[in-house]
């Protein structure tokens, strides 16, 4: 199939999805939206086709022809790491939690220093265009290529799921179009830029994308900072006098706000430990999220786009500089979003907050019946899509070129294809890649996926990381650590996450359903128990530390509360009172139905995915043991293993990696 | 680049590559640490030193906030820091090395 006949299906396939239901938009703006959503595919469409008349070799396809400069590049990382996770994750978090969000921004851009001191230009100098690449330098060439492709893959799919369904379900949620199609066409989309354009397509689908993410982040700041002079302290005071922020802290902290005056509950939306309670937790987090970016196949791969080491270096520096910017700017998306739209409304229509940073547009523009809010919630919108579809490209050229440069050329052919064969195999990888890719989004409809982006960031921390690292800097390294360095890190991450408090627990959705329909007896209150040692901080083997529970008051069913209400309903004569009873009665209905849904889901399960019935693993985030277990088994596995070609590859590697002497060049045109 | 027998053993025991390798990994290193240490004294503070995290400075600007800003002026400075470094410094040694790498036997 060629371009345009691909373009008209495409086309075919937006026009074809009349079968949307209800969406945040209304119905007399949907043209609109779909003007805005158009006009940003067409462009990214337009770049497709220009890309695709300069992709004619492995070395274009994979690197770009490593024509690259650092300044594009920074802004394709950013392009790149900019997901829906952190777009629209952060933006939201902030906007529920406050404090606590923000120090995600800071771990996600802190994480650039080791990319930057330790990672970009070594891999550069060495690499061609794979994790693989790099590992096979002076590691067997079949194993750690074969290790490596399986890896790739592994953490690309898990980051992948969760931005193709994070993705089907904002089109959804914004103007209602089926979650399947939506998934469809973002899987479709993806496809047209890597298969036609290759890397070529894709960087300049992420740089497009990235200077739209910022210039709607910086107009979404300028307009919610400007009513208060751009002063850091008069905006914050703006939000700690917020009825809606205070509410919001009063429902998270329950008892404990009872003696505290409104402007005290507003402060404490500033203050940590509102979203993020266990201090182990959070340093696990932390280790993931900062070692965990310069393990991603699809961040290294970018490096490889450029001519040389220096300009590799200055491509960091530009995108640390655009993704620290863009972080800063989350903290006024998210405080604004709290402040004008209330995070009550934000939780009624996303859950974890996903839709903060689009409603705050719409309000903003002037609301859900303006024409301006209407065309700004499109505009943000249209750029968080794009962002999604951008990041999907990404990680599905990665996982293609482990599939077919790491196991198809380097191990099946033995290094042995020509460069039209080569390029065959990575188009026919991406669509296989692609077509896994929009199977798994569908499959995945209504799952909770929040922590396979946390899962991927584990993976490579623990499985990536220490094998490049030691690799790189550690002469006594060889085949046999990276080989057991990686499974082990990597299946210890996934094991841990895979029965953690991540999973959805059946007994634990049941409980908590029960309580909505059936109410709950009072509860005294309970005292504080002590830990019984650090490991019972992550195991569920023994008593961990559990802070006292004051007592509680029982709780009426809900269904009972909703009857109450339409019985006080009709002797209600205001009609400002009457309108909010209304809402808190669709309110109350809303979260019935909700709880007899998840009943009804989950009746007759006892276990989560996993066989247990409760978290055995007590931490979110594996990092803290998943990450120190990878080093030490690289280091384990290469005391215990000879390997001849390690050993002597050590001062070629480390001259090159230095020096850049023989790295690969660009395809000089 | 034309692949000729480079005769690595060598280039690596030169006085040259050794100066600029003792120069770079202590240099390296030491920002590494410097940044970590910096960044895990975040999460931290937010779960032990909660109280001094609270205590305003400006306005309802509290410690925590300045010192969740401050990580990215730090992180912004480590890269520039060794930007300038890796530009004036180490770009140059190695240049001196590639130059003369097929003479060095």
């Amino acid at each position: 199939m060629n371009l345009k006949s691909f373009l008209a299906f495409a086309a075919m396939a937006l026009g074809s999805t009349s079968c949307f239901a209800e969406g945040a938009v209304a119905d007399e703006y949907k043209a609109m939206t779909f003007m805005v959503f158009g006009g940003i595919i067409a462009l990214t469409m337009y770049i497709t086709w220009w890309a695709s008349k300069r992709v004619h070799s492995a070395n274009e396809f994979y690197a770009a022809g490593r024509s690259i400069s650092g300044m594009q590049n920074g802004w394709a990382i950013a392009g790149d790491y900019l997901s829906a996770a952190s777009f629209l994750g952060i933006a939201g978090l902030i906007s529920l939690y406050g404090y606590d969000g923000f120090m995600y921004s800071v771990g996600f851009l802190v994480a650039y220093i080791t990319v930057l001191l330790v990672i970009a230009e070594p891999c550069r100098n060495i690499g061609k265009y794979t994790l693989g690449d790099i590992l096979a330098f002076r590691n067997n060439p079949k194993a750690s290529k074969t290790i490596a492709a399986v890896s790739t893959i592994t953490v690309s799919i898990f980051y992948l799921t969760a931005q193709m369904v994070g993705g089907g379900v904002l089109v959804k949620t914004l103007i209602g179009i089926d979650y399947e199609v939506s998934v469809m066409i973002v899987g479709v989309l993806m496809l047209a830029y890597v298969v036609f354009g290759g890397m070529v397509a894709t960087t300049w689908v992420q740089i497009v994308k990235a200077i739209l993410l910022v210039i709607a982040s910086l107009i979404l700041v300028a307009l919610v900072w400007a009513p208060y002079g751009f002063s850091l302290p008069g905006f914050l005071d703006g939000v700690i006098h917020n009825e809606g922020v205070q509410g919001q802290v009063r429902k998270l902290i329950g008892t404990a706000a009872a003696n505290m005056s409104a402007e005290d509950l507003g402060q404490r939306f500033l203050e940590p430990g509102l979203f993020l309670k266990s201090p182990i937790d959070q340093i696990s987090l932390g280790m993931a999220l900062v070692l965990g970016t310069a393990g991603l196949p699809h961040i290294l791969m970018r490096f490889f786009t450029v001519p040389n080491a220096q300009e590799a270096r200055k491509s960091v520096v530009w995108a640390m500089a655009i993704i620290g910017g863009f972080y800063v700017l989350t903290l006024f998306l998210g405080l604004g979003a709290a402040i004008k739209v209330g995070p009550a409304n934000i939780v009624a229509l996303d859950k974890g907050g996903n839709m903060a940073a689009p409603i705050l547009a719409q309000y903003l523009g002037g609301g859900a019946d303006s024409v301006l809010g209407n065309f700004f919630l499109a505009f943000v919108a249209a750029v968080a899509f794009a962002t999604i579809v951008a990041v999907v490209a990404g990680l599905v050229l990665a996982s293609a070129s482990a599939m077919a440069h790491d196991i198809y050329v380097g191990v099946i052919r033995g290094d042995h294809a020509t460069p039209d064969e080569q390029v065959k195999a990575a188009r026919i990888s991406s669509v296989i890649v692609g077509v896994v890719a929009i199977i798994i989004g569908i499959a995945a409809k209504g799952q909770n996926v929040a922590h396979l982006v946390g899962m991927a960031f584990a993976v490579a921390a623990s499985g990536n990381l220490p094998a490049v690292l030691l690799t790189l800097y550690w002469k006594r390294c060889n085949t046999g650590g990276v080989v057991l360095g990686m499974l082990v890190g990597s299946f210890s991450a996934i094991a841990l996450v895979m029965a953690s408090p991540n999973m959805t627990y059946p007994k634990a959705v049941i409980a908590d359903a029960k309580v909505v329909l059936e109410g709950a007896p009072a509860k005294e209150a309970v005292p504080a128990k002590a830990s019984a040692g650090f490991v019972c901080e992550l195991f569920a083997l023994c008593q961990n530390a559990v802070p006292a529970k004051p007592a509680a008051e029982a709780k009426a069913p809900l269904p009972m509360k909703l009857a109450k209400l339409q019985a006080s309903m009709a002797t209600l004569a205001d009609p400002a009172a009457l309108a909010k009873a209304k809402k808190d009665a669709g309110k109350m209905e809303k979260e019935i139905k909700k709880a007899q849904e998840d009943m009804k889901k989950m009746e007759g399960q006892t276990a989560s995915l996993t066989g247990l019935e409760k978290p055995f693993f007590r931490l979110k985030n594996p990092g803290l043991l998943s990450i120190p277990l990878g080093f030490l088994m690289v280091i384990l596995g290469s005391l215990l293993y000879r390997d001849k070609r390690a050993e002597d590859m050590w001062d070629e590697l480390y001259v090159r990696q230095n020096t850049g002497i023989q790295a690969e060049g660009s395809s000089g045109h | 680049m034309a692949k000729t027998e480079m005769n690595w053993a060598a280039i690596d025991a030169d006085p040259r590559f050794q100066a600029l390798h003792r120069k770079k990994t202590k240099f390296l290193w030491t920002l590494m640490t410097i940044s970590m240490v910096y960044y895990f004294l975040l999460p931290i503070g937010t779960a032990y030193y909660s109280d001094l995290f609270k205590i305003k400075v400006w306005g309802s600007v509290n410690v925590g906030l300045v010192f969740a800003l401050s990580q990215f002026i730090v992180a912004w400075a480590i890269a520039w820091i060794y930007a300038q470094r890796a530009n004036s410094e180490f770009d140059p040694m190695a240049q001196a090395i590639i130059n003369d790498a097929h003479n060095i036997k």
